[in-house]
């Protein structure tokens, strides 16, 4: 019943997708999103589409909501009492948002890099293998090749090949940022959920990371959390400025900060530089 | 710093310093009193036979049947409280943690039930032993004791388990485990050494407790061979006899009394090591 209706829906998208050739269909679609904690309304009805394959950049100053949006697009708002969720999100089509759902497969479409690393209570190498543990996957050797293939990905490896079996505890914190990453980059997804990932590294810890989203956007759709103007400027291919739970603009970074159409823009502007 | 602040400062430093030396202080002196009345009548005797005719009157003979059923006991009971106890700690910070009033409600009712005094449990122990036909038994002795120590552990694991920052069970949940998987893989792990804490301090509570097995366990010169046996216990016999107006008596008392304590600290170190282990990798 529900895989029929998903196709039925899928059908018109389809045929406009192969009209307008020109435009890939979003990674993510955001219809009328709103969140509630209490009695105040922190995302004010969302309206959203995340490009496959870029970085998206959600700016804009603390507390505007962008933590929360971020978190309702993996589900973990579920994991607080105080917030009420509604409208869609849909992943090809299909609403995250509504219906029962298999959602830890959900959550492993997507990886999250939070803005403190957390590595897990087991060795280096168990926090790489455990998403793909998760997912069936008990071959040493199939283990052993993604382990490293992921730690390699993210510049690890050479640093903890000696180490494997130690506790990440002992590891720089850029170190075990990026080891969070391989750790969600293991679980194969097509994208990379990043909440002010640099907010807790030092700055060359913070270019490393930087550079990574600058390789890994070929592979992987990225969205990236900040409050960090420069940061934006330096990585972003569509920007979202919010303010207040809502979306204030978005575009091409080009545009955007070159010629901020609203007032609250040009004002973050002004003082963030 | 001005001169006030420095005199502020040395006066809450020192106080607090008593505070805590004090403690240690009190700890040490209780356990020197102990070994220093009963090392005396402590001989391999002791923990090695079960009393003979007329020990509670100076004869022959020692305490193994109270050492022996105490760890019965406390052991039985401790295993039948992880068994309920680890999980339910699991399942209220994991499975719970949206339900933030069904936690808090569960919480004070097992802060009430800590509360309660062991004689209670004792007396509520009792009634069960007769609604099961049970008697004066090892098994009833055991079951007594779990109720009584269960709340202390799911209280204690449970306090370090919601000391775990959210990011980590975020974490968890975000590369695609379970509610389950979350709590027997990460949360356990990382709460292990607390869960170590939990579990001695049932255990100790367990072994240490004379009110919650007095009528439940009962008392007997023999070693218990089978759960539906009486048993006895190192609590009730210290108070047996330290009741003794026989001075020699009296000794033996401080002697069992050692014999506890040192039981409790060697089960305690063994845990210790244990945990550091399994704790290898945790985040502190």
């Amino acid at each position: 019943m529900i895989s029929y209706t998903t196709q039925a829906e899928a059908w018109p998208v389809n045929r406009k997708a192969s009209l307008t050739i020109s435009r890939p269909e979003p990674e993510f679609r955001i219809e009328g999103l709103n969140v509630y904690a209490g009695e105040k309304h922190i995302l004010k009805n969302i309206n959203l589409e995340i490009p496959r394959n870029k970085i998206t950049v959600l700016l804009g100053p603390s507390g505007c909501g962008k933590t929360t949006l971020l978190k309702s697009m993996n589900r973990l708002t579920d994991l607080y009492s105080e917030l009420k969720v509604s409208g869609h999100i849909f992943i090809e089509n299909d609403d995250i948002l509504n219906g029962t759902k298999n959602i830890p497969g959900i959550r492993q479409k997507m990886g999250l890099l939070s803005q403190k690393p957390f590595p897990l209570p087991v060795s280096i190498y168990k926090n790489v293998a455990y998403g793909i543990r998760l997912k069936g996957i008990k071959n040493k050797q199939l283990l052993d090749y993604n382990v490293e293939k992921k730690l390699r990905e993210v510049g690890l490896w050479e640093e903890v090949k000696d180490r494997l079996h130690d506790s990440p505890e002992r590891l720089s914190i850029g170190q075990q940022q990026r080891l969070c990453l391989a750790r969600g980059l293991a679980v194969k997804p097509s994208i990379i959920l990043a909440d002010e990932p640099t907010s807790a590294l030092d700055p060359v810890s913070s270019k490393i990371i930087e550079n990574l989203f600058r390789d890994l956007k070929r592979h992987y759709t990225i969205i990236l959390v900040t409050h960090v103007l420069r940061q934006a400027q330096r990585l972003a291919d569509h920007v979202v400025f919010m303010n207040y739970g809502e979306i204030i603009e978005q575009g091409h970074p080009r545009d955007l900060f070159r010629e901020p159409k609203t007032p609250q823009l040009k004002e973050y502007l002004v003082d963030g530089n | 710093m001005n001169r006030r602040k420095i005199i502020e400062q040395n006066i809450f430093r020192t106080l607090c310093g008593i505070a805590s030396y004090s403690l240690i202080f009190m700890l040490g002196f209780i356990i020197l009193i102990i070994f220093y009345k009963g090392v005396g009548s402590l001989s391999l005797e002791m923990v090695t036979k079960p009393p003979s005719g007329g020990y509670y009157f100076g004869g022959d003979g020692g305490i193994l049947n109270a050492i022996i059923g105490s760890l019965y006991i406390a052991i039985g009971a401790t295993l039948i409280a992880i068994i309920f106890g680890m999980p339910a700690a699991l399942y209220i910070n994991v499975h719970l943690v949206k339900r933030k009033k069904l936690q808090n409600a569960i919480r004070y009712f097992l802060d009430a039930l800590w509360g309660i005094p062991s004689i209670v449990y004792g007396a509520f122990g009792f009634t069960l032993m007769l609604a099961m036909g049970l008697g004066a038994s090892l098994l009833a002795g055991i079951i007594t004791v779990a109720l009584l120590i269960t709340p202390i552990m799911i209280r204690t694991f449970d306090e370090v388990l919601s000391a775990i920052p959210m990011g980590l069970h975020e974490a968890s949940l975000a590369l695609g485990s379970t509610n389950t998987q979350t709590a027997f893989r990460v949360m356990l792990k990382q709460g292990f050494s607390g869960f170590i804490t939990a579990v001695l301090l049932a255990f100790g509570r367990g072994i240490g407790d004379a009110a919650s097995v007095l009528f439940t366990a009962g008392y007997t010169d023999l070693i218990p061979r089978n759960l539906d046996e009486p048993a006895a216990t190192l609590p009730l016999a210290i108070f047996f006899q330290l009741s003794s107006p026989i001075p020699e008596v009296q000794e033996r008392a401080y002697a069992a009394a050692t014999i506890l304590t040192i039981i409790i600290l060697i089960i305690s170190l063994t845990a210790r090591t244990f945990s550091r282990k399994f704790t290898r990798t945790s985040i502190k």
